[in-house]
């Protein structure tokens, strides 16, 4: 593991990957403080820039800056001008959009890259004791196993999706996979479901689906609905004191390390991911407070803003270790940055580490580097690049179309990509106006490939479908999958109470 | 009914017609010597089918709730929100998918942007063109020059 460690830390800290991750992490922040343009987005806009990267290692450690940029850049959004860009920062708005009112937006902002400094670099930390350990139990896995591990990681993100959701959630997982069907596939040299249409011969692209699931329903709300992008108006030229007291520092550092933990262990799970993880942390640190403090929250509290802000990132950090051990994505950004392993010819999945040590360790190298990078060198500037807030929506709706756009034209270089984007992007907004999740679509589209090459696999050697129950290991993940999504549906049916119901949208 | 039902029974149909063509269309076209391994094209698609029929009679059946977030949209409501201006930028790309190949893509892009701001309420006409103008002949630099990928700038017939 220090081996591993090292060669990260060379393949990391070589000038080219500094500055991948510098220019990564300002052009995340800078995209993603406008409204619209969510993590998964602004991944999938960058997808053609860092294949010509060409090196797997430096693009994706281009592309993991930009991930933590676009989440950081999120939050100073909703504290700024309580305008959250993705659903993970909408807790980090109830305390600090308060704070922004009293004039403590340079503090508000201080403390969450402080609290997200740390949950990053604990979520590394752990990242870094947990990925090797499960790459190891990983390697034992035969593709029934395969299978099965992703029908649990499915079965889970829909039953994570939240009260009332599962059905829907399952049904979108299912549309995912279905769409993946689509085209010619490696196992047999034959198009499927193409309806004749040549276009359709190499399959759906997922950086169209990624764009036509999140970007264009966000910017078609932004035209519905104004006020989604108002503008605070001049509150980005108030941005001072950046500084916080000594015991300020005292009473936010619990809730930060107690948050860490948490977020990691949440962000872990698939499809929980950085939402729920800031949603709970909230909530937890609230009732753990007592008296004056428990009033605070939702007032300006500082430990209210601390609580969400390290818990969702921790949550995105802990979200790579399947990712990067098991090569099954949990979250919709994790998605997106599969996909981008994928273009890149790299093979994620527990033999990421063996085969491409460099990869797999530089990325976690990097994201120390990258957490420093918004802490020292995104603070001092935000109130330059908090300016972007200004831009008029006049315009930035038509850029924002058009990036979406292009990010799917340049990839294939065909203009029938793009009428199938805007029919996709219309009928994903028709899904998010009656509340079905999409990042559970957009996953299964991409793990269906996976999914159906590994039970292919595995009935080929079994010579039929035995190994879904002769193979003891499989068959209990099947049954954990089936209990994943049967149990909520009955509990639910028995009218029990049940936890706060989790915001809608997609996990970033 | 409301829309998350009639989602559910559209995704019904449609899984229906999926799970058709995996049961009935695609096994007749296999070569003998395929329809010996245990797994053919079909296989999976078929158990997608089932479970997409069941997941769509699942949210049939469920109960819905009619409370809706407070920040998003109640598409009850949607001819009380921007829907023209909405409809018109739809419009307005699926012209630019169309017209991009043709017309090439410095004019394509410079009147997508332009109008695009028009459409939302931009009235003055210089800043306009030229904000438009600059954005389509930065972004093909960029994308041609530093990314290296070809996009062709100006109209096919010259």
């Amino acid at each position: 593991m220090l081996e591993g460690i090292l060669l990260g830390l060379s393949t990391a800290l070589s000038i080219q990957n500094l500055l991948m991750v510098t220019g990564g992490c300002l052009v995340g922040t800078f995209i993603g403080m406008l409204p619209g343009l969510g993590p998964m987005s602004i991944i999938a806009i960058m997808i053609p820039v860092a294949i010509t990267v060409a090196d797997p290692a430096a693009a994706l450690i281009l592309l993991a800056g930009v991930y933590y940029g676009a989440v950081f850049g999120g939050s100073t959004s909703s504290i700024l001008i309580n305008a959250p860009g993705v659903p993970s920062t909408v807790a980090s708005s109830f305390d600090g959009y308060p704070l922004t009112r009293q004039g403590k937006a340079g503090k508000a902002l201080t403390v969450a890259a402080i609290a997200s400094f740390a949950g990053g670099t604990v979520g590394a930390i752990l990242l870094m004791a947990f990925a090797p350990a499960l790459v190891s139990v990983a390697l034992l896995f035969h593709s029934a196993e395969y299978f099965a591990l992703m029908v649990v990681g499915l079965s889970a993100i829909a039953a994570f999706a939240g009260k009332g959701q599962v059905a829907k959630a399952t049904m979108m997982t299912l549309f995912g996979l279905i769409l993946a069907t689509v085209g010619e596939s490696a196992l047999f040299n034959a198009p499927r479901f193409t309806m004749g249409l040549m276009d359709l011969q190499s399959g759906l692209s997922f950086i169209t689906l990624a764009m036509a699931l999140f970007a264009l329903p966000e910017a078609i709300y932004l035209v519905l609905d104004p006020k989604r992008s108002q503008t605070g108006g001049g509150k980005s030229g108030e941005i001072k004191e950046l500084y916080i007291t000594k015991a300020e520092a005292r009473q936010i550092a619990p809730v930060i390390g107690r948050q860490s933990i948490q977020g990691f262990l949440i962000g872990v799970l698939p499809g929980a991911g950085a939402t729920i993880a800031s949603f709970l942390g909230y909530a937890v640190e609230r009732n753990i407070a007592k008296g004056a403090d428990q009033e605070a929250f939702g007032k300006g509290s500082l430990k209210g803003l601390a609580a969400p802000e390290s818990a969702n990132n921790a949550a995105s950090t802990g979200s790579f270790v399947p990712l990067l051990t098991l090569g099954i994505p949990g979250s919709g950004s994790t998605a997106v940055l599969l996909g981008a392993l994928i273009a890149l010819n790299v093979q994620p999945g527990p033999r990421l580490m063996m085969d491409n040590p460099e990869v797999f360790w530089s990325v976690i190298i990097s994201m120390y580097i990258g957490n420093v990078i918004l802490l020292i060198l995104n603070l001092p500037l935000i109130p330059y690049i908090a300016k972007v807030l200004a831009l008029p929506r006049n315009y930035l709706v038509p850029f924002i179309l058009f990036f979406t756009m292009m990010g799917s034209y340049i990839g294939q270089n065909n203009a029938t990509e793009l009428l199938i984007l805007v029919g996709m992007g219309v009928f994903a907004t028709i899904l998010r106006f009656a509340n079905f999740p999409l990042a559970p679509l957009l996953i299964g589209f991409i793990l269906g490939q996976m999914m159906e090459d590994n039970f292919s696999r595995a009935a080929n050697i079994a010579d039929g479908a035995s190994f879904l129950w002769e193979r003891p290991m499989t068959l209990g993940m099947l049954i954990i999958a089936l209990a994943l999504i049967v149990l909520p549906t009955v509990r639910s049916r028995s009218g029990q109470p049940h936890k706060p119901k989790p915001p809608e949208g997609p996990t970033p | 009914m409301t829309l998350e039902r009639a989602i559910g029974l559209l995704f019904l149909v449609f899984s229906l017609a999926y799970g058709y063509e995996a049961y009935f269309g695609m096994d007749d076209l296999l070569p003998p010597i395929l329809q010996r391994t245990p797994v053919w094209p079909s296989s999976f698609p078929k158990i997608l089918a089932v479970c997409g029929v069941l997941a769509a009679l699942a949210v049939i059946v469920s109960p819905s709730r009619a409370d809706t977030e407070s920040r998003d949209i109640d598409h009850r409501r949607l001819l009380d929100y921007n829907l023209g201006q909405a409809l018109t930028l739809i419009g307005l790309m699926i012209a630019y998918a169309l017209l991009l190949r043709p017309i090439g893509f410095l004019a394509a892009t410079t009147l997508f942007l332009a109008l695009g701001a028009f459409i939302l309420g931009e009235r003055r006409y210089h800043w306009m063109v030229l904000t438009a103008a600059i954005g389509a002949v930065t972004i093909w630099y960029l994308v041609q020059e530093v990314l290296g990928i070809f996009l062709r700038p100006w109209p096919s017939i010259l």
